[in-house]
C-alpha cells in the first residue's frame, strides 16, 4: 500500500464543512481535557455553557452582541487574506475607529441625525489609515505585516490609555479613566432590552452582501481573485498588485474601524479602557475569516459561531471561575487544526495498491 | 552623570534579558528558514513552567530546565505543523500564541499571587566587576541568566558563522534544495533549530517569572514575545545584533519607570511598540541594498519541487 496525494483544484463544500466541523470537535475535546485538569466535570461544564448561551433569548442576545464586531471585521479579513495580506491588526483598527467615533461624539457641535453616520464615517477612515501604514510598509519595503499590524494594536491601545487618562479624561468621571458620556444623539438604538445595536448589525450584514457581490460580479473582484491565486499571474495580466492590495487592506481595516464605533456608541456610550472596548475581537475574527474560507456570506455564520465562543467566555468567568483567556485554548486549537488540515483540502489522499511480485521461484 | 548612565545601562540590560533570550531563539529558528511567531506563547508557557517548578522545588536549575523543555515542546508543535504538514507558518505561530496564553491562564490559576521562597539571586562576576565603567555597567549585580544570555548570544554567533553546522543551518535557510542535494538533512535540522529556539524563548519567560519579577500573573509577558521576534529581524538575524537590540528595547522599557513622573505613562508605554515599527522600516531600507533575510524564510520545503 502506498499513500498518494492527488491535487484537487475545487474541493466539494461538504468536505470543507466536514473538516471544519472535525476541527471544532477536536478543539472542544481539548478544552474538555483542560476543564478536567482545572478540576471541573467537562460534561456539566459544557452543559452550563450551552444553557447559558443558547438556552434562552438572553443568552442568544449576548451571542449576537458579540457577533456584531466579528461580522464586520471577519468580512474585512476575508478580503485581506484573499489579497494575501495577513492583517493581525484588526484589534488596533477597531480601537482607532472607536477613538475617531468618540471624537465626533464628544467634540463636534451637535449634528442631529447626522451624528451617527458621521461617527461611522470617521471610524472607517481612522481604521483605513491604521491599515494603510502596514500595507504601504509591506508593499514598498517588504516589512512583514504580521508584526507591524500587531505592534499597531499595542500603539492603538496605549493611545486610548493616554487619551482617557490625559486630554480626554471626563470632567464628571472622578476617579475613573474614561471620557464623559456621549450625548444622546451619538448613541445607537438597541434592540429591546438587549445590547444588540441595530445599525452596526445592519452595516455588517450589508457589508457582507456588498463584498460578496463585488467579489463575484465586478472587475475589481476579478482582479482580487487573480491576485489571491498568484501575484505573478496578476502582474502578467497587467493588474497593479500594489494599488489593488492597498485599497483592499484599507477597506478591510476600515470595516474594523466601523466595529469600533459600534462598540463605543452602541454599548458603552463613552471611550474607556481598550480592554473593555474590545475583548480581542480583532484576533478572534481571524478564525472567523479562516473558517469562512474566503466567502463573505459564510463569515456571517462563522461570526455567529465565534460569538457563542465569546459569550461562553463570559459564562466561564462568572459561573465556572475560569480565566476569560480560556477561550484562547479553543480558538488556538481550532486555528491550528484548520491550517494543519489544509493539505486535506488541496489534495485527495489515495491509498494505492502496490502490486507485489510474488516470489519468483 | 556617569552614575546615571551606568545604572541606566545596567537596568536596560536586566530588562533586555527577557527580550534577548526570545530574540536569540527567533534568530536560530529563522536562520534555518522557519518563522516562529509563537514566541509570545512559548515565553508565557516557559514563564509558568519555570515559576511552577521553582515554587514547588526551590531549585533554579530545575526551573530553567522545565521552562526550556516546555518551550521546546511548544515549538515542536509549530515545527510539526509548519515543517511536516507544510502549513502556513505565520498562522501556525499565531495559533501557538493563542494556545500558550489560554493554557497558561488556566493551568497557572493556582499559582496566581503565590510567593517564591527561593529566588534566582543576582550575582557580580569576581574580577570582571572591577573593570572601570564596564564592570559596573555589565558585570555587577546582574542575574546569572543575563550573563548566560550574552554568552549564548556570542556562542550562537560563533556556531552560525564560524562552524560547519552553522553553514549548514544558514544554507537551509537560504536554499534548502541545494542543501538537501549536498546531503544536509533539511527536515531534521529545521526541527532541531525550531525546538532549540523554543527552548531559548522558554528560558526568557522563566527569567521574567523566576528572577526579574518573581511571581506569576496571567499574561505577564504582555507582548514582549512579539518585540523579541522583531528584534531578530531588526538585528538582521545576527545574534550579536540581537544582544544590541535587546539592550536598546530594554532601555526603552526602563525609561518608562524613569520618566513616568514627567510624561504620561501611557505615552511611554507606546514607545517600544512605535520603535519596533520604525526599526523594521529603517532596517528594511538598509536591507534593500544588502539583502540579509534568509531567502527561504517562511517557505515549506518539498523535495523535488521548486
Amino acid at each position: 500500500m502506498k499513500i498518494v496525494l492527488e491535487p484537487r483544484p475545487t474541493p466539494p463544500i461538504s468536505w470543507l464543512l466536514m473538516l471544519s466541523a472535525a476541527s471544532i470537535f477536536v478543539a472542544l475535546l481539548v478544552l474538555g481535557v483542560v476543564f478536567l485538569v482545572a478540576g471541573l466535570n467537562p460534561f456539566s461544564a459544557y452543559a452550563t455553557l450551552a444553557s447559558r448561551t443558547l438556552g434562552d433569548w438572553d443568552g442568544w442576545s449576548r451571542v449576537i452582541q458579540r457577533a456584531i464586531p466579528l461580522v464586520l471585521i471577519g468580512v474585512g479579513l476575508v478580503l485581506a487574506f484573499r489579497a494575501q495580506f495577513f492583517n493581525i491588526g484588526a484589534e488596533g483598527q477597531l480601537l482607532v475607529g472607536a477613538v475617531a467615533g468618540s471624537a465626533v461624539a464628544l467634540f463636534l457641535p451637535s449634528l442631529g441625525f447626522l451624528t451617527i453616520p458621521i461617527m461611522f464615517l470617521a471610524g472607517f477612515i481612522a481604521g483605513a489609515i491604521w491599515g494603510f501604514i502596514p500595507a504601504i510598509l509591506k508593499l514598498k519595503l517588504e516589512v512583514n505585516e504580521v508584526i507591524t499590524t500587531l505592534m499597531l494594536n499595542y500603539v492603538a491601545a496605549t493611545l486610548i490609555e493616554y487619551l482617557i487618562t490625559g486630554p480626554w479624561k471626563g470632567q464628571n468621571q472622578v476617579g475613573f479613566s474614561y471620557t464623559d458620556d456621549f450625548p444622546a444623539a451619538a448613541r445607537l438604538p438597541l434592540l429591546g432590552s438587549s445590547y444588540i445595536h441595530i445599525p452596526t448589525l445592519l452595516l455588517g450584514l450589508i457589508l457582507a452582501v456588498f463584498v460578496a457581490v463585488v467579489l463575484s460580479r465586478t472587475r475589481l473582484g476579478f482582479r482580487m481573485r487573480i491576485l489571491g491565486e498568484s501575484i505573478a499571474t496578476a502582474r502578467y495580466v497587467g493588474i497593479n498588485a500594489v494599488s489593488t492590495t492597498l485599497w483592499v487592506v484599507m477597506f478591510s481595516a476600515g470595516a474594523a474601524g466601523l466595529a469600533g464605533v459600534g462598540e463605543v456608541a452602541g454599548i458603552h456610550g463613552k471611550l474607556l479602557e481598550p480592554g473593555q472596548i474590545s475583548l480581542g475581537y480583532g484576533y478572534t475574527a481571524i478564525i472567523v475569516a479562516w473558517l469562512a474560507r474566503g466567502s463573505p456570506i459564510a463569515a456571517i455564520f462563522t461570526a455567529l459561531f465565534l460569538g457563542i465562543s465569546f459569550a461562553a467566555g463570559d459564562v466561564m468567568k462568572v459561573s465556572l471561575q475560569l480565566p476569560a483567556n480560556t477561550t484562547n485554548i479553543f480558538n488556538g486549537t481550532v486555528l491550528m487544526l484548520l491550517i494543519a488540515t489544509e493539505p486535506l483540502v488541496k489534495f485527495r489522499v489515495k491509498l494505492e495498491q502496490v502490486k507485489l511480485v510474488k516470489d519468483a521461484r | 552623570m556617569e552614575e546615571i548612565f551606568i545604572s541606566t545601562f545596567a537596568r536596560s540590560l536586566a530588562f533586555g534579558t527577557i527580550l534577548l533570550w526570545g530574540a536569540l531563539g527567533a534568530v536560530l529558528s529563522e536562520r534555518s528558514g522557519v518563522v516562529n511567531l509563537g514566541m509570545e506563547g512559548m515565553m508565557i508557557l516557559g514563564a509558568l513552567a519555570g515559576f511552577a517548578v521553582m515554587q514547588t522545588s526551590g531549585n533554579a536549575l530545575l526551573a530553567i530546565a522545565a521552562a526550556a523543555l516546555v518551550g521546546a515542546l511548544a515549538a515542536g508543535l509549530h515545527a510539526f505543523v509548519s515543517i511536516t504538514l507544510k502549513a502556513n507558518q505565520f498562522v501556525s505561530g499565531l495559533a501557538l500564541t493563542m494556545l500558550g496564553l489560554g493554557l497558561s491562564g488556566v493551568l497557572g490559576k493556582r499559582f496566581e499571587g503565590l510567593p517564591l521562597f527561593t529566588q534566582l539571586e543576582n550575582i557580580s562576576v569576581p574580577g570582571l566587576s572591577s573593570i572601570p565603567i564596564l564592570g559596573k555597567a555589565v558585570f555587577t549585580d546582574q542575574n546569572p541568566l543575563t550573563y548566560a544570555g550574552i554568552l549564548v548570544g556570542i556562542l550562537l554567533w560563533v556556531v552560525l558563522f564560524k562552524t560547519r553546522v552553522g553553514i549548514q543551518i544558514r544554507s537551509i535557510g537560504e536554499n534548502p534544495a541545494a542543501a538537501d542535494a549536498l546531503g544536509v538533512n533539511v527536515v531534521l535540522t529545521r526541527y532541531v533549530c525550531t525546538m532549540l529556539g523554543g527552548a531559548l524563548a522558554g528560558i526568557g519567560g522563566a527569567f521574567l517569572s523566576v528572577a526579574y519579577r518573581p511571581s506569576w500573573t496571567e499574561g505577564m509577558t504582555g507582548g514582549l514575545g512579539w518585540v523579541a521576534v522583531s528584534i531578530a529581524i531588526f538585528a538582521a538575524w545576527n545574534p550579536l545584533g540581537a544582544i544590541g537590540g535587546a539592550l536598546f528595547f530594554g532601555g526603552l522599557y526602563h525609561l518608562q519607570f524613569r520618566l513616568q513622573e514627567s510624561i504620561n505613562p501611557a505615552l511611554l508605554k507606546m514607545m517600544p511598540y512605535l520603535s519596533v515599527i520604525l526599526a523594521l522600516a529603517l532596517g528594511a531600507l538598509r536591507r534593500k541594498s544588502r539583502g540579509t533575510a534568509p531567502a527561504a524564510l517562511g517557505l515549506p520545503y518539498q523535495r523535488g519541487q521548486r
